[in-house]
């Protein structure tokens, strides 16, 4: 087989046709090899090597490694994983066990009780970060991870993983700026929802009240009060209704702006 | 002399059996391309018998895929042909959109054809070095090949987050915008790409050694190559003018002014230097994709990640990947995990030709050959 395809014989496609002195091609790579030795010892770019521990390269800002939980102020009260097992279940290779806090009558407090997260299973896929709905898990950029015990300490607790806010803030400046600010507009708009919607019940309290107290007195006087009274009832309503709305709404266009 | 046999019926026959040795090369292939063994029945240096051995790798990559939702399997298909994670991505991606009828923005389309041809580039740069690893030159082009796929996996840690497993697309779009100053360093690296070319040309192609031990090695008739279902670099070094970009264009490649290169004989020399004009032609695709770049959403608004499903059907999605024809068929019965989800690997299909490319050929050349098929076990095995 071998002898004829060989008895074919193809010319140098680069230099067909010419005669071509015997071993010319391997000069002509050597002379790259060569070059390329000589500009390793004066050109800047090609001297790269990086005294690891003491210097580091920077790393860039999309690193994702292995996730970690956000949490603002405090580490007990305001993290903002609310085990929802969202990212339990985006999981590619499982990695990650949550178990939902409860109180002793077993009414469910919005906070996980065990987050592990297996960073011998891990595969940094960032999916969990993805998913989630409430700006809890994000991806470190750690990577010195080693550790001399192959089982507990691979295993991540609630502890390893919570991480501040202003953590995240460090890694990731425009990630987390722009959820800080989301975060911030949202609380906004939530604390004018809950003020108005406090403001309402306690007009609407005042009024019963007030309604009350005009049954009261009208039971003792006679008729022609208690017309009167409902007659003014549902004007006052009308009155106090658009400026309920307005009040809600007013946050929102402030949320936006920002 | 023994005539080249089928895989499925090898014939010892005209050969004096005692004299035959039996040698198992690998599974630690010597030459970078992974665990891969081949039983070898050796008359002398002469092969006459050659029996590939694969599935040390297996890592049950369509079974997992059916156990859970379709967005599931986007980084473990990073996995699959780990040189070059972006167009398993987009392999991936487009046949779920082809599935579930999702539209892509114009943006990402654009995103997708940069990042398929950085990543052809990178696939064909270290197949530059791997090659000449397998004949012996360890270093220098190896090297060569390295330092500048580095440069290329350097953009894309600084895009998706990680060199390899990126992980980058999503159905109907990718998963981040490109981040400021992306755009200049790509082209930066087009610049520097050409000369870096020549150079690689300069070290490899009129190298005598490299001519004696790649011309006429490891031919095929290209009936045999249409058979053998191969496609990709190693069909059109045969003379067939075959690539998907050009036959069935998918995304937005029928807007692109490039032409497909062409070999002669199919050997492996020709293997090699398809692979040199292929990433000239990128070079070309990345130039046009980078002026024409529009601004618009880089994922398409309604998007869903989670709950995805798609509706009752099944689709088959393929493209041009740097080693060959890459699709996923998927089967979806109404529910949020695919119901069959089969990869159609071009280093496995190529590699299924190997014995007849080897047959009658040294010991020496057999090495040479798997390298010019340019394998990654990743995906062979699955």
């Amino acid at each position: 087989m071998k002898s004829d395809t060989q008895s074919d014989p193809r010319p140098a496609p680069a230099k067909s046709g010419k005669w071509v002195l015997p071993g010319l091609g391997l000069l002509q790579g050597l002379a790259v090899t060569g070059r390329n030795l000589i500009e390793s010892f004066y050109k800047k770019e090609r001297m790269t090597t990086i005294q690891y521990p003491e210097q580091r390269a920077p790393i860039s800002p999309n690193y994702r490694n292995i996730p970690f939980l956000c949490y603002d102020d405090n580490p007990e009260a305001g993290l903002r994983c609310t085990a929802c097992k969202i990212c339990e279940k985006s999981c590619p290779p499982q990695c990650i066990y949550i178990v939902m806090d409860r109180d002793e009558h077993g009414k469910v407090r919005n906070r996980p009780k065990v987050f592990d997260i297996d960073s011998s299973v891990c595969m940094g896929c960032g999916l969990c970060a993805e998913v989630c709905p409430f700006d809890s898990i994000y991806m470190d950029g750690e990577f010195e991870l080693a550790t001399d015990d192959r089982f507990d300490s691979l295993q991540l607790h609630l502890d390893d993983l919570s991480k501040s806010a202003e953590y995240h803030l460090q890694l990731r400046p425009k990630q987390a700026t722009e959820v800080l600010e989301r975060r911030k507009a949202d609380a906004e708009k939530k604390a004018a929802k809950a003020a108005a919607k406090a403001k309402a019940d306690a007009e609407k309290k005042a009024k019963a009240e007030a309604e009350k107290k005009a049954a009261a007195e009208a039971e003792s006087e006679p008729e022609a009060a208690t017309e009167k009274n409902e007659n003014e009832a549902p004007e006052a309503k009308k009155a106090e209704a658009p400026q309920q709305e307005l009040k809600a709404e007013q946050p929102k266009e402030e949320g936006g702006g920002e | 002399m023994i005539a080249p046999s089928s895989i499925s019926n090898p014939t010892l026959e005209g050969t004096d059996d005692d004299q035959l040795l039996r040698v198992s090369l690998g599974p630690q292939h010597p030459s970078t391309h992974g665990v891969f063994r081949m039983n070898v029945v050796l008359d002398g240096e002469t092969i006459v018998s050659l029996k590939p051995v694969f599935g040390y790798l297996h890592r049950n990559h369509e079974k997992i895929a059916e156990c859970g939702p379709y967005l599931h399997s986007m980084p473990y298909t990073d996995r699959l042909d780990y040189i070059c994670p972006l167009t398993n991505n987009w392999a991936y991606a487009l046949s779920v959109e082809k599935l579930a009828g999702i539209e892509v923005p114009e943006r990402a389309e654009y995103m997708r054809v940069i990042l398929g041809e950085l990543t052809r580039l990178i696939n064909h740069t270290s197949f530059m070095g791997f090659i000449l690893g397998d004949m012996g030159a360890w270093g220098s082009a190896l090297m060569y090949a390295f330092r500048e796929r580095e440069k290329i996996l350097d953009l894309f840690e600084h895009l998706t987050g990680a060199r390899m497993m990126a992980n980058f697309m999503r159905f109907g779009g990718c998963r981040y915008d490109l981040p400021e100053g992306w755009i200049g360093q790509v082209s930066t690296i087009i610049d520097d790409y050409g000369p870096f070319l020549d150079e690689m040309e300069q070290l490899l192609i009129g190298n005598e050694i490299l001519l004696a031990r790649t011309q006429d090695v490891g031919q095929l008739p290209a009936e045999k190559l249409i058979n053998g279902g191969v496609t990709g670099p190693m069909l059109r070094a045969a003379g067939i003018s075959y690539d998907i970009r050009k036959v069935e264009p998918y995304g937005i490649y029928d807007r692109f002014d490039f032409r497909i290169p062409l070999g002669e004989k199919g050997d492996c020399y020709d293997r090699i230097m398809i692979r040199f004009l292929e990433m000239r032609e990128s070079l070309k695709i990345l130039r046009q994709a980078i002026d024409g770049l529009p601004e618009g959403d880089f994922i398409h608004p309604k998007a869903k990640l989670r709950n995805f499903k798609p509706p009752v059907g099944e689709a088959y999605g393929r493209i041009e990947g740097p080693k060959g024809e890459l699709g996923f068929h998927l089967v979806s019965n109404g529910t949020t995990d695919p119901y069959r989800f089969r990869v159609r690997a071009p280093s496995f299909i190529n590699l299924t030709l190997l014995e007849d490319m080897c047959l009658g050929l040294d010991l020496a050349d057999v090495v040479i050959i798997l390298g010019s098929i340019d394998i990654v076990l990743g995906e062979v095995d699955r």
